[in-house]
């Protein structure tokens, strides 16, 4: 891969090396590399099934959740490698959190328990403390107003769209550094996606955000680099208006002009 | 065909029906405050209740979920979590089995577990006897409302840095709690009325319940004893039992279905 020669990248938070990972005899993902600089927005783009997800979730350790699922590669964060022997994932996924294409609230848990769990079983007691947390992510994730009367309805009560910001609350609440979001607005209307792009902008002053769209525009609009994937290789890694002005490979091309995909 | 289909399901609800107003009809007579605050009465004396059978049912009952109720909430989530090993592969296996043993077979096994080694008949020996009838419809409800929860909610979880079993306590299991309350009470429905188990294990007594390592009186068991009797006195006293017993279990099951109703498990 020759993409990400010349990118300048100042302070790499995450660093995945040389990635490969399986599902059974399936070898979903090829060897990629690809370090993510602190306080962007990256985004992976690629044709269906060509390995985004599976990607993303060897990021935080999900992928190996799956049954017969395996992952072999570095991925530093902030130096430290979350493959390492003795690493926990448990307390590798509270640093990197994670937004999944379709809204998945806790069922039979109100608005304000979705958001607080997290930061209930990491320890914090302090009702006050907590209350106030909760505000701060639920206002960061542009829920905040249309929530507030109503914080001990059923987070399954709300809209599709709402729903899925409450996510983005629940994962913001524990405050991680890093933020992975897998097709985040693929389900939800063009008002909710727009505050989700919004939030994106806003949040990289704090979060690092790693974004799987299948909207080019999207990638264009909020993120600073982009990574296309094709058949579970990364074929070209740059910053954003590079790679959809004058992209390297000629399959990156033809995707981003819609030639296939 | 479909007046057929209307005659067939009026047939289908007809033992129920008349098997309720018949037992209406032949235990209301006997149906008053004394059945439920006083002792039975020695053959000839008139009045008298099933006080303590009623009692003694409610102790074995909450004997029985003491520990049905949380070693089949485990082992169902066991099943779910774990379902595809070999210990739960036989341990699912041996779930099912056990659904199926005949009551009685049970009441043979708990006898020689408990009651021999302890010498006498007892509250313990029949709760466990109930325990043991009742964990498989726990487990099996458990095990079947766990799976109905999606792999995205569980993920959900995870990606938040919750460990896997805190998940499934906290995120699963609490989410699935209102339809596993619902086996828990149609368990218990069952086992209220078991008779077999408990003439092996609790035996029965004319007496209040006084120690947990006593025999001790049952509805099921006094109705049959008092059924059995010569006396046309017992014959009202049992057939009024009968009628407690049945509202019982009517009860227990509306209840359930009210709950059940009410917290409704969100769809996606
Ligand atoms: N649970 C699974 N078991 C087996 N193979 C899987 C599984 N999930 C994904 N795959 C395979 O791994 C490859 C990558 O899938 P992945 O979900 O990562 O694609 P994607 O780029 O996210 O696609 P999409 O844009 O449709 O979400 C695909 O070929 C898919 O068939
Ligand atoms: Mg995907």
């Amino acid at each position: 891969m020759s993409g990400t020669r010349d990118i300048v990248i100042t302070q790499t938070i995450l660093d995945a090396k040389n990635i490969n990972a399986w599902f059974g005899s399936v070898h979903a993902i090829r060897d990629i590399s690809l370090p993510v600089e602190k306080n962007t927005v990256t985004a992976m783009i690629g044709p269906s099934g060509c390995g985004k997800s599976t990607f993303l979730r060897c990021l935080n350790r999900l992928h190996e959740e799956v049954a017969g699922a395996r992952v072999e590669g570095q991925v530093l964060l902030s130096g430290e490698d979350i493959y390492g022997p003795g690493t926990d994932p448990v307390a590798i996924r509270r640093k990197i959190g994670m937004v999944f294409q379709k809204p998945n609230p806790f069922p039979s848990m109100s608005i304000f328990n979705n958001v607080a769990v997290g930061l209930r079983l990491a320890g914090m007691g302090n009702k006050a403390l907590l209350a106030e947390t909760v505000e701060k992510s639920l206002k960061q994730a542009a829920l905040w107003n249309e929530v507030k009367d109503k914080l001990k309805a059923p987070g399954t009560s709300l809209s599709g769209g709402q729903q899925q910001r409450l996510c983005v609350a629940r994962a913001l609440a524990v405050n991680p550094p890093v933020l992975l979001m897998d097709e985040p607005t693929s389900a939800l209307d063009p008002i909710s996606t727009a505050k989700i792009e919004e939030l994106l902008i806003e949040l990289k002053k704090e979060v690092t955000v790693v974004i799987v769209t299948h909207n080019m525009q999207q990638a264009a609009r909020i993120s600073d680099r982009t990574a296309f994937f094709l058949l579970g290789e990364l074929i070209e890694y740059d910053d954003t208006s590079r790679l959809f002005t004058n992209p390297r490979d000629k399959r990156t091309e033809d995707y981003i002009t819609g030639r296939f995909g | 065909m479909v007046g057929l289909l209307i005659g067939c399901a009026i047939l289908a609800l007809f033992p129920l029906f008349s098997v309720f107003l018949y037992v209406c009809q032949q235990g209301l007579p006997g149906l008053h405050v004394n059945f439920f605050t006083s002792l039975p009465k020695p053959v000839g004396e008139v009045g008298g209740g099933m006080a303590n059978a009623v009692l003694g049912s409610l102790i074995l009952i909450t004997l029985a979920s003491l520990i049905g109720i949380p070693v089949g909430i485990a082992t169902g989530v066991y099943l779910s979590e774990y379902g595809k090993t070999k210990l739960s592969m036989i341990l699912r296996f041996c779930t099912e089995l056990l659904a199926g043993v005949p009551s009685i077979i049970i009441g043979i096994f708990a006898y020689s577990l408990f009651v021999i080694p302890m010498g006498r008949f007892s509250s313990y020996a029949g709760g466990a006897a109930l325990a043991v009838i009742m964990i498989p419809t726990v487990a099996r409800t458990t095990e079947e409302l766990l799976k109905l929860v999606p792999v995205h909610i569980r993920e959900a979880g995870l990606a938040l840095g919750i460990s896997r079993w805190k998940v499934t306590l906290i995120i699963v299991l609490r989410g699935s709690l209102s339809g596993i309350m619902t086996g828990v009470m149609l368990g218990l429905a069952r086992v209220t009325g078991e008779t077999a188990p408990l003439l092996f294990t609790a035996l029965g007594s004319q007496y209040w319940p006084r120690s947990l390592d006593q025999p001790i009186a049952s509805l099921p068991v006094q109705i049959y004893t008092y059924a059995i009797s010569p006396f046309e006195e017992w014959h009202q006293q049992a057939w009024t039992g009968a009628l407690v017993l049945v509202l019982f279990v009517f009860i227990l099951n509306l209840t359930t279905r009210m709950i059940l109703k009410r917290h409704a498990p969100a769809k996606d």
